[in-house]
């Protein structure tokens, strides 16, 4: 028995069974009745030679293709600081767990208050947590927290312009809740104001959640309607991109009560889907409603300005079934990886990429529409980095004879109607040669 | 670890007009942001810091000095599992051909990722004695929702509505309580006995057509085998009710038993834990959900799946309990924890229970003369120490714990489980050397010393971290949580 | 030694009322709150809310437990004591001085069912 991860010599496992009074390996697990004992070896490979898993997953990666992104849909392909993975991959972050002990914790403590600064500084809130899992739970958890704010209300309004991911996370969540969701219907690509006030007239209602920007990219007027929900003493909450948020109005400036959304847009890979980032801020009033971990600033016994676990009461450890949410593990490392890119952009730098966003998109839009192909689905609509356009062209075919040349030319959202996203990591070139796909195509 | 505490936020490193990045020029500069009507645009000023690069790498390296983790040292953290993160693991899960994968790029475009996803989920399955599962849940409890959710929309599929009642032993972890308030199911406690086993007589009284599910770890909270467990799944399938495997403890049981053999029917597994993938601080973790046979179209949407070609797809079923991830889950953990499995193979999968068991009793028997072991019993990966033996001086296990950190270790889990007043839980993995084993017993005997000949030292410890008992009264009577606040309060 | 006070009436879950007329103020018991260590926060119904004698109506929370609270009377709540939101820790100094909630008993009879002070001493002892 000789392996890299394991360090007991065969004198030392007799040694050490001996302390214990056992004679073998297996005598330590004879207490497990002998008809559940797995007698046999698991129908599993060979071991590997670090060699031969390189060698493996080369081969696997290899089955991928890496192509030229246009898509977005709640994942986007934005710049990532060389710092950061350099930074993440210190072991002292990355092979601790949960900050337990304080005192040999400060650098994990440290970045998660860094972390909900600059969360509640991008979302114009009060408060903010130590991290969620993604967007989409984070917004389902928004809706618990509206419907336990309210206490005997049970009712949530979901705007029908949340991304579908999303919406079905907070279905899902909301059925086995017992929480009565009602969609407020669409109009022309945003919420339908109309509906959302007679749907809240209805009462009942403890939230209303709407998305900035919403699925279709579009940036919604929500004026006046925070002061609707607190009319009827609903919350308001906001299902946010976070890059956006770096120009656009925040949820705070929309007089929203808690702002949830993925923090994936702040340089994260895109990775297939994960791990991201949830995050979850809202009004200092609400703190104690808050699901997940927070840090507080605290003192040592010396007087030194210190950090710690805080309001531990309200979760699960302690709680148990009465917790604010089941949340234990988080996404911890992924709220370090946005809190050194926000550290490295800044708020001249997090405009700039939105600047860049917006200039390429705004461009694509242009070229795609002069090819004429393509229209704006919603052409009275301001929107940011991302965009829908309809067609008569066969989407499916489209998309496969871009693929082909190494592009990924968005998402298909409906059978005439395709959606795309600019990033600053979009050359003119590349948008250049998307656009003559598209020419080439059409001939 | 050094004890030179390094406690700047980066806020306070900031200079007006410094940065810390590079972007492209605007090539379409024609188009300007500024044509965004103002009323949808933000006005507020963002107080993020403004500082070059240097500094920021200066900043976390400094900060990281100030953690403690598993490459740093012993980490005996009980029911977390902290054992080593191979680290071609973390290299291969950097791979581009991975990284840059959009979640809604064509699967002809995935298919090495979805093979990852696809093979992983079939190796857990083999593991667990089960027949499918979903790697979408994100962490340990979220997998513990996505499991209840499986097993309601099994009852709901039947049309057994009055199932809304989860057995837990009162030993369970915090999560498994808290998942099923969140799934909408109501919590029911059973006893344990004085050997730390759950209580079958009082589980009897339990069991009727209201139980939706029994919660259970096997081993226990306790670190010891539930014998009774075939009699246990008996009784909860005769009445209708599954059988839930929480797969926190799993790490024990590789190579020695299989949830599914003993009966259970829906489960999850901590990737962080058992599979090595490391726990960044407090995640991202993954909590694959397992089912049996008959309950594998329930696993939430979407599902990865092979066709008779070999090919894999993205499939979504209509009897599925919902999505619980916008995507596929912690796509990247996947990888480390199918990299970890590959790299063990099944001629070393086999010995991670039997290591990890053999170094907790190996600590557990070296101490107990010293410390109170309340259950006497072979154990498995982990055992609770109720406190000191001598507990005459009024060291509690919070001194101990604090006192650890003086020593270069982390502390156990303290004050749980709940069943006793002192608990100090230690679970020491399989890749711990018997050296590391000795000096951590030789340090908790001197601790026990100490506690004897000068208590009031060990009270006052930690003496040589970087801060020393940071007041939790203060944090959280006056909750301060951005540097905002921080800089306009007078109080902190 | 926790202190009981004769004259009030005790519930097994360590809550206290004290009758002044039609109205009944509830709080914790000096050995609850010694049992829970600093109080960081109480969770404090509204005013106007109705509570059930035996049912839970808040919950007091120190740094690492928390403990709902059980009306050991119904009626209907006709103030709360919000000075405990600044200072929760007021509970620890005095404990039936500093009461939680203030109510217009429905069954004055229900004390009844209560223990006084001998009862509770005998109660907390086990």
């Amino acid at each position: 028995m000789n392996y890299k991860y394991f360090p007991h010599t065969v004198a030392e496992q007799e040694e050490m069974l001996k302390v214990c009074g056992k004679r073998s390996l297996d005598e330590l697990f004879d207490e497990i009745p002998e008809g559940i004992q797995f007698k046999r070896e698991y129908d599993l490979p060979s071991e590997m030679s670090e060699v031969e898993l390189r060698r493996f997953f080369a081969e696997l990666g290899a089955k991928n293709k890496t192509l030229t992104c246009f898509a977005g849909a709640g994942c986007y392909d934005h710049y990532s600081p060389a710092v950061i993975s350099h930074i993440i991959s210190r072991s002292e972050f990355l092979t601790s767990y949960t900050p337990y002990q304080a005192e040999i914790s400060q650098g994990t403590l440290q970045y998660i208050f860094e972390f909900q600064s600059m969360m509640t500084e991008l979302t114009g809130m009060e408060v903010g947590n130590a991290s969620m899992y993604d967007g989409a739970t984070a917004t389902a958890e928004a809706m618990m927290m509206a419907v336990s704010s309210a206490k005997k209300k049970n009712k949530v309004l979901v705007s029908s312009t949340l991304n579908p991911n999303v919406k079905a996370v907070v279905e899902t969540y909301a059925k086995y809740q017992g929480i009565d969701l009602e969609y407020i219907a669409e109009c022309d690509g945003v919420t339908d104001k109309t509906d959302f006030e007679a749907k809240l007239a209805a009462g009942d209602v403890a939230g209303v959640i709407v998305a900035s920007p919403n699925y279709y990219g579009i940036l919604e007027d929500y004026t006046g309607w925070a002061n609707a929900c607190h009319a009827q003493k609903a919350l308001f909450v906001m299902n946010c991109q976070a890059s956006a948020l770096g120009v656009i109005k925040s949820p705070g400036e929309w007089d929203a009560d808690i702002a949830a959304g993925d923090g994936q847009s702040l340089g994260i890979p895109m990775s297939f889907g994960g791990p991201y980032v949830g995050f979850l801020c809202t009004r200092k009033s609400l703190i104690r409603k808050m699901p997940g971990r927070v840090v507080g600033a605290t003192k040592d016994i010396n007087g030194k300005r210190s950090f710690v676990l805080t309001l531990q009461a309200r979760e699960q450890h302690i709680r148990r079934e009465k917790a604010t949410s089941n949340i234990c593990s988080n996404q911890s490392l992924m709220a370090l990886y946005v809190t050194i890119y926000l550290s490295l952009m800044g708020a001249k730098g997090l405009k700039e990429v939105n600047e860049l966003g917006y200039s390429g998109a705004h461009y694509l839009a242009d070229k795609l529409c002069a090819t004429g192909c393509f229209e704006l689905a919603y052409p009275e609509k301001s929107f940011l980095n991302e965009f829908v356009v309809k067609t008569s062209l066969d989407i499916d075919k489209l998309q496969a004879e871009c693929e082909s040349q190494g592009i990924l030319a968005g998402v298909k959202i409906a059978d005439d109607k395709l959606m795309l996203c600019v990033t600053e990591m979009r050359s003119k070139a590349e948008i250049d040669r998307l656009v003559d796909i598209v020419k080439q195509f059409k001939a | 670890m050094n004890s030179t505490f390094y406690g700047k936020l980066i806020f306070e490193l900031g200079k007006e007009g410094r940065v810390g990045y590079s972007l492209p020029k605007n090539e379409f500069s024609e188009h300007n942001i500024d044509s965004l009507p103002s009323s949808l645009r933000r006005s507020e000023k963002m107080a993020l810091p403004e500082v070059d690069e240097l500094t920021v790498v200066r900043h976390y390296t400094n900060m990281s000095n100030n953690n403690f983790g598993v490459d740093t040292g012993f980490y005996p953290l009980g029911s977390c599992t902290m054992k080593y993160n191979p680290k071609v693991n973390e290299e291969i899960s950097n791979l581009s051909a991975f990284t840059t994968l959009h979640p809604l790029q064509g699967v002809s475009t995935v298919q090495g990722a979805l093979e990852v996803y696809y093979n992983l989920q079939k190796s857990l399955s083999e593991i667990a004695g089960l027949s499918e599962f979903t790697l979408n849940p994100f962490a340990g409890a979220h997998g513990e929702l996505t499991g209840l959710m499986v097993i309601r929309a099994y009852h709901n599929s039947r049309g057994d509505y009055k199932r809304v009642n989860v057995i837990v032993p009162d030993s369970a972890h915090g999560t498994n309580p808290a998942s099923a308030a969140v799934c909408g199911l109501k919590v029911v406690q059973v006893k344990s006995l004085s050997d730390g086993t759950i209580d079958v007589e009082d589980l009897k009284a339990h069991l009727d057509d209201t139980v939706a599910a029994i919660m259970m770890t096997n081993p226990n909270t306790l670190g010891i085998f539930e014998r009774s467990i075939p009699e246990i799944a008996n009784l909860v399938h005769e009445c209708g009710g599954l059988l839930y495997y929480d797969g926190a403890n799993l790490n024990a049981l590789l190579g020695k038993c299989r949830p599914g053999d003993m009966g259970f029917d829906v489960m999850h597994i901590n990737l962080h834990k058992t599979f090595s993938t490391p726990h960044g601080g407090g995640g991202p973790g993954s909590g694959p959900v397992g089912v049996r046979a008959g309950l594998e179209k329930f696993l939430p949407n979407p599902h990865v799946k092979k066709s008779d070609d070999g090919k894999f797809y993205i499939d979504n079923d209509k009897d599925a309990l919902g999505s619980v991830s916008a995507f596929i889950g912690n796509f990247s953990v996947m990888l480390k924890a199918y990299s970890y499995i590959l790299s063990l193979g099944k001629e070393n999968l086999k010995y991670v229970g039997p290591f990890a068991t053999l170094n907790a009793n190996y600590i557990k028997d070296s101490l107990k003369d010293v410390y109170e072991l309340p259950i006497d019993v072979v154990c498995k990966h982990e055992f609770v120490f109720d406190g000191l033996k001598d507990k005459s001086k009024g060291v509690t296990t919070m001194n101990v714990a604090k006192r650890l950190l003086d020593y270069g270790f982390h502390a156990p889990t303290i004050y749980f489980p709940l069943l006793f007043h002192e608990s100090l839980m230690i679970e020491p993995c399989e890749n711990e050397s018997k050296a590391t084993l000795d000096d951590f017993i030789a340090v908790m005997r001197k601790i026990a010393h100490e506690a004897a000949e000068d208590p009031e030292m060990v009270k006052a410890a930690p003496h040589n971290t970087p801060v020393r008992r940071p007041d939790d009264t203060l944090a959280a009577t006056h909750p301060i949580v951005t540097y905002r606040e921080l800089m306009t309060d007078t109080e902190a | 030694m926790s202190k009981i006070l004769e004259g009030l009436y005790y519930a097994e879950s360590h809550e206290f009322v004290k009758i002044e007329g039609e109205y009944g103020y509830v709080g914790i018991t000096d050995y609850a709150q010694e049992q829970l260590g600093n109080v960081v926060y109480v969770d404090m119904p509204e005013v106007d809310d109705e509570v059930t004698a035996g049912e839970e109506f808040g919950a007091v929370e120190s740094v690492k437990a928390a403990s709902d609270l059980y009306s050991p009377i119904s009626g209907v709540i006709v103030e709360v004591n919000e000075a405990l939101d600044s200072d929760p820790g007021a509970i620890n100094k005095d404990a039936y001085a500093n009461w939680i909630i203030k109510v217009k008993l429905s069954d004055p009879g229900e004390v009844e069912n209560l223990m006084d002070a001998a009862a509770y001493a005998k109660c907390i002892e086990h």
